[in-house]
Parts: C-alpha cells; sequence; structure tokens
C-alpha cells in the first residue's frame, strides 16, 4: 500500500514583489496585484511539496494536492505536479476565495474528508501573506489528528511519523502515530526544481476541480470571523543619514567616527 | 462580569518573560474595559513563586491548572488545559504570547472552542463603536499593517507579538487571588511525543540578548565575509545575524536567521551589511534602536528604516568601517 500523503498549497502574491510596487486599495481593504508580477505557491508550501517528494523518493507514495480559491493562474498551481505530485485537487468556487484562516481550515478539511483515506497531511508552516500559521492547525483540530509543525525533516516509520521540528536553537524529536499533520519549514531544504520531464507529465495532467457545493460546504462558516477594519501601508517617519566621505573608504571612517560621535560604538 | 485571561507559560517553575509583556496588554486593556485580569497557568510545579511573580506583574487572579499529564512537557495537554479553563472561567478575551508554543496553542485553542482569533498582534486596545477588541498586526511581511476588530463571540483570542509590550515594573505589594482548577484530562488528549531536543549551543553572546548585532545579507556574496562581521562582533561584544537568504543558501545556519520566520531581535544598535531590507527581514529587527545599513543599490528598502547609511560596496566599506571600530574601542 502506498503511502497516501496530501499537501496543501496556497497561491499568494510573490513575496519578492517589490515595496514600490506594493499597492493597497484601502477602500476594498485588498492588496492590489503588482502588474506584470504573477503569483507563486507560498514558499513553505514548496517545501512541504518537496517533504513529500522526499518520503515518495524513499518508499512507495503517492501525492495529492490540494488547494482552495477562485482565481487561480493554472501555470502557477500546477507547480507542484511539475516537481512530481501525482495529483491536484482545486476547489474552485467564487464562494472559497480570499478566506479566512477558520474558512480556508474548513474547505480544506472537507476536501480532505472527501479524499477519503489518507495517512500524511503536510502543510507549509504558514502563508507569506498574512503569515497566519493558523490554517495546518484547523484542518489538525478538525480532522481530529495529531499536529506537529515546523518540521525540518520528517520519517515515516511502521504506522508512525518522527519529526524533527526546527527551534530557534536547535530542535526537537516529535513522534505521533499516522495518520497526522505536520507542517514543514524552510530548514527542510530548497524545494526541487521540475524537471523537464516533471513539466512534460505536468501538462498532461488536469486538476480536478471541486465546487463549494461539491463539497456540501455551509456558507455561513465561510465568513470571516473578525472584521478587518482598515489594511494601510505603513509610513515609515525615519531619515537616513547618509555617510559620505572622499572614497568608499573614506566613507567607512567616517562611518565608525559618526556612530562614536552618536556613543552608540 | 468577565476577565481578561492571559495564557501563562511557565518553564523550570519559573514564568516566562512573555508572561509579564501580556500582563502589560491585558492591563492597559482593562483600563478601557474595567475588567479584571487573570492568568492562567498549566502547572508543572513551582506554583508559588510563579503566582506571586504574575500577581507582581499586574494579576488580580492566577489560575493554576492542576493535571498529572502536566508534569511532562507536552502541548496537547497544555492546549487541553487551557480550553478546559475557558470553558470554566468564560474570559471575554484571551491573550497568548507568540511564543514557540503560543504560536499552535493560540490557533488551536481558537478551533476548539470556536471563534476567532488575531495572529502576531503589535497592539490591541477597546474600539469605541463596537466595544471589542480591535487588533494590529503587520501582514504581507510588514509590507502593511490591518487593524481587525472581533465580532460578537467570546473570548476573543489574541496571539501578541513578543518584546512589543513592557513589563510593567514588577510590585510585590500588589494583591491576588490564587485558584486551583482541577482539569481532569483524559490521556488521550495526547497525541504526540516528544523524544529528545537538541540544543545547538551557539559561540559568545546570543543575539536575541546581544546590545550590538552585525547582520550579513545576500550581497555578501558566500559565506567566506561572515569572518569579517565575526571580527566586528567581537570588537562590539555583539553578535553575528543573517537574512534568511543567506541561511537558505546555506552559507550559515538557520539559527543565524533573523525575520519572520527567524529570529526576532532588539539590540541598541544593529548594522547590517547587504542586506537590501526585505520585509521578512526587517520584521524581526523592527525593534532595534538605531539600524545602520552598508549597502550599493542606494534605494534599497534597508535605508527606509535606517538611521545612518552608507551606499557602497562593502568590500571597500567594510574594512576601513573595522579598522576604525578597532582604533575608536581600543582608545
Amino acid at each position: 500500500m502506498p503511502l497516501k500523503i496530501v499537501v496543501c498549497v496556497k497561491q499568494v502574491m510573490d513575496p519578492e514583489t517589490p515595496v514600490s510596487a506594493f499597492k493597497i486599495d484601502r477602500d476594498a481593504k485588498r492588496v492590489i496585484p503588482a502588474p506584470g508580477i504573477p503569483p507563486v505557491v507560498n514558499g513553505f508550501d514548496e517545501n512541504a511539496v518537496e517533504a513529500a517528494l522526499r518520503l515518495k523518493d524513499g518508499g512507495d507514495a503517492e501525492i495529492t494536492v490540494v488547494s482552495a480559491g477562485d482565481n487561480f493562474v493554472m501555470d502557477v498551481m500546477k507547480k507542484p505536479l511539475s516537481m512530481g505530485a501525482d495529483r491536484m485537487v482545486l476547489v474552485q468556487d467564487e464562494a472559497v476565495e480570499d478566506l479566512d484562516g477558520f474558512a480556508t481550515a474548513y474547505t480544506l478539511a472537507e476536501a480532505i474528508k472527501k479524499l477519503g483515506e489518507y495517512d500524511l497531511i503536510l502543510c507549509g508552516r504558514q502563508a507569506s501573506d498574512w503569515d497566519n500559521a493558523l490554517v495546518p492547525l484547523g484542518i489538525a483540530e478538525m480532522l481530529g489528528l495529531p499536529c506537529i509543525t515546523m518540521a525540518q525533516k520528517i520519517e515515516v516509520t511502521d504506522g508512525g511519523v518522527i519529526v524533527e521540528r526546527a527551534m530557534s536553537d536547535g530542535y526537537e524529536v516529535v513522534e505521533a502515530s499516522l495518520p497526522a499533520l505536520v507542517t514543514v519549514s524552510n530548514e527542510l531544504g530548497e524545494p526541487r526544481y521540475p524537471t523537464l520531464r516533471g513539466i512534460m507529465t505536468a501538462s498532461r495532467k488536469t486538476p480536478d476541480i471541486w465546487s463549494a457545493s461539491d463539497l456540501g460546504l455551509d456558507r455561513a462558516r465561510l465568513a470571516p470571523s473578525l472584521e478587518l477594519a482598515d489594511l494601510f501601508v505603513p509610513v515609515s517617519d525615519r531619515q537616513c543619514e547618509f555617510i559620505e566621505g572622499e572614497d568608499e573608504a573614506d566613507a567607512g571612517r567616517q562611518l565608525a567616527l559618526r556612530l562614536r560621535e552618536e556613543k552608540l560604538i | 462580569m468577565t476577565e481578561i485571561l492571559v495564557v501563562g507559560e511557565a518553564a523550570n517553575e519559573k514564568l516566562q518573560p512573555v508572561v509579564g509583556e501580556l500582563l502589560a496588554a491585558a492591563r492597559s486593556l482593562s483600563a478601557s474595559t474595567g475588567e479584571e485580569v487573570s492568568v492562567a497557568i498549566p502547572s508543572a510545579g513551582g506554583d508559588e513563586e510563579i503566582s506571586s511573580e504574575a500577581i507582581a506583574l499586574g494579576a488580580d487572579r492566577v489560575y493554576m491548572i492542576r493535571d498529572p499529564l502536566l508534569a511532562e512537557p507536552s502541548l496537547d495537554a497544555q492546549v487541553a488545559a487551557i480550553e478546559t479553563a475557558c470553558r470554566q472561567i468564560e474570559p471575554s478575551t484571551v491573550l497568548v504570547g507568540r511564543t514557540p508554543a503560543g504560536r499552535d496553542l493560540g490557533p488551536r485553542l481558537a478551533f476548539r472552542l470556536g471563534v476567532g482569533m488575531a495572529q502576531d498582534c503589535v497592539q490591541i486596545e477597546l474600539d469605541d463603536a463596537t466595544q471589542r477588541v480591535a487588533a494590529t498586526r503587520p501582514v504581507y511581511g510588514g509590507n502593511a499593517v490591518a487593524r481587525m476588530i472581533f465580532k460578537d463571540a467570546n473570548p476573543q483570542i489574541v496571539v501578541l507579538r513578543a518584546k512589543v509590550y513592557e513589563p510593567l515594573e514588577p510590585d510585590s505589594s500588589r494583591k491576588g487571588d490564587v485558584v486551583a482548577i482541577q482539569a481532569n484530562l483524559d490521556a488521550s488528549v495526547i497525541q504526540t511525543r516528544l523524544v529528545e531536543t537538541v540544543n545547538r549551543e551557539a559561540e559568545g553572546v546570543r543575539m536575541e540578548d546581544a546590545p550590538i548585532v552585525i547582520g550579513g545579507g545576500r550581497g555578501l556574496g558566500g559565506p567566506e565575509p561572515f569572518e569579517m562581521l565575526e571580527d566586528l562582533a567581537k570588537l562590539l561584544g555583539g553578535a553575528v545575524g543573517a537574512s534568511r537568504a543567506v541561511c537558505d543558501a546555506g552559507w550559515l545556519d538557520h539559527s543565524y536567521q533573523i525575520g519572520l520566520t527567524g529570529k526576532t531581535i532588539t539590540p541598541g544598535l544593529y548594522i547590517t551589511v547587504g542586506i537590501s531590507g526585505a520585509s521578512q527581514h526587517m520584521a524581526g529587527c523592527s525593534g532595534a534602536k538605531s539600524l545602520v545599513a552598508i549597502n550599493r543599490d542606494s534605494d534599497a528598502n534597508i535605508f527606509k528604516e535606517a538611521a545612518f547609511g552608507v551606499v557602497g560596496d562593502w568590500k571597500n566599506v567594510l574594512p576601513s568601517f573595522i579598522e576604525t571600530v578597532r582604533e575608536l574601542v581600543k582608545s
């Protein structure tokens, strides 16, 4: 029996978008997508896909990628398939676009239930847009699964999972029995690049598209649980004092002297 | 009368520093709501010292949650203990610190109680119009700020960023009650087991405690220049840190990473070399009192936050800077 792995991913604004291109529609309380900069699969979710692929490299596994939204850019979303995932399910519906973490967890948990059997659910540790780190814990709570966050290494044993959790000054080793949910951190290592063969294979695959009604979602549970009252770009009132010199080396000297003058060193 | 409940964290029979910060935030909120401030602590010993410290730091009441399952460190047991306490106390608001435990505990508690939660907040206040808690937090890696207001369901769960609120001066003459809660947890609540903890001993000063931090970024081009940063850090009694790009590239271990997904530093002086100032990095160093930037690109975002800056190639700027610092430190 192959290990059945579900990986949850999110399409997000490219976090490398230059600050100058970052704009907000304050009336609509939404970020305006930067023109010419396509969205990406959330970086930590790519780490989760990589974690799944490593488990598949080391044994028999079947990887299904799940996401929820409406405005998917298909070329972007198919990247996990190009990397080597077997199947993709998109809950694509106006009703599930731009949900908060609670509603997203509910939607993904229902999608995972519909998938049926699973051994391991992998998610990125957080999404780079709102950095809530809420959805994976919510899915685990709703499905009643053990939850281990911040994995830098995952090992599946007979009926269980052993995870190295990245901590600020080292790591913890935590174990749980399967099925379980594990969130993956960037310490796991760089996600692999899709190979040409992977891209060709992915181009022949079509994601399964499910609607909100396919999942029987309760619309009342899709409403945000907090009211977003304002969304704005903060203004920095700091003024940088640029230190100059006869040349760059002199500027370095002058900087040290200036910091001494300010008693900073 | 409802209360504002702080989730207490203790380790080795001592209250964790974040609890003082949460109590300060709770007191500032209670100044508007008139509610009492309490702390709930999953107890693993040292109850007396812990509760007197919590009271001195601003708590009106301390709930010591007792259960045999709390004797061993287990987040599963702690979540269940706090859930039990919340169902019993029915607080209006629950404050959780954004610590390694808190950032998991807050969401899990919210899902169990079926209420909303605001993550990584830097400010809380009572919204005048709705008389509900309004929470402010950076989003999009700090490029934007969101202000969110809780709807009707209680408790309003807020996970507060660490090192934002200043703890109150401990006042040992403050009075408060200590109440024991028996959680009666079922062993089945524990679903994960900690096998071992591996600590990587860092040399020299810890970055989080260092008065001066020297940070290097992708602009340094490789791991070798970090030796120069180490020299500078030694001269100044500081520590070396790095941007995420540096750690992801494997130039330095991830324990050096400063930023939203790395460490949060609050030094008096933070000197950056070859760091562009991506918002993800800035989120980890916004508490630095003075920021100095050396970067080739005069448009780099880092200069927007810097107090002092040099536009130039670090290869030219840094050696003379370090030499001058060496002379100044000697004199």
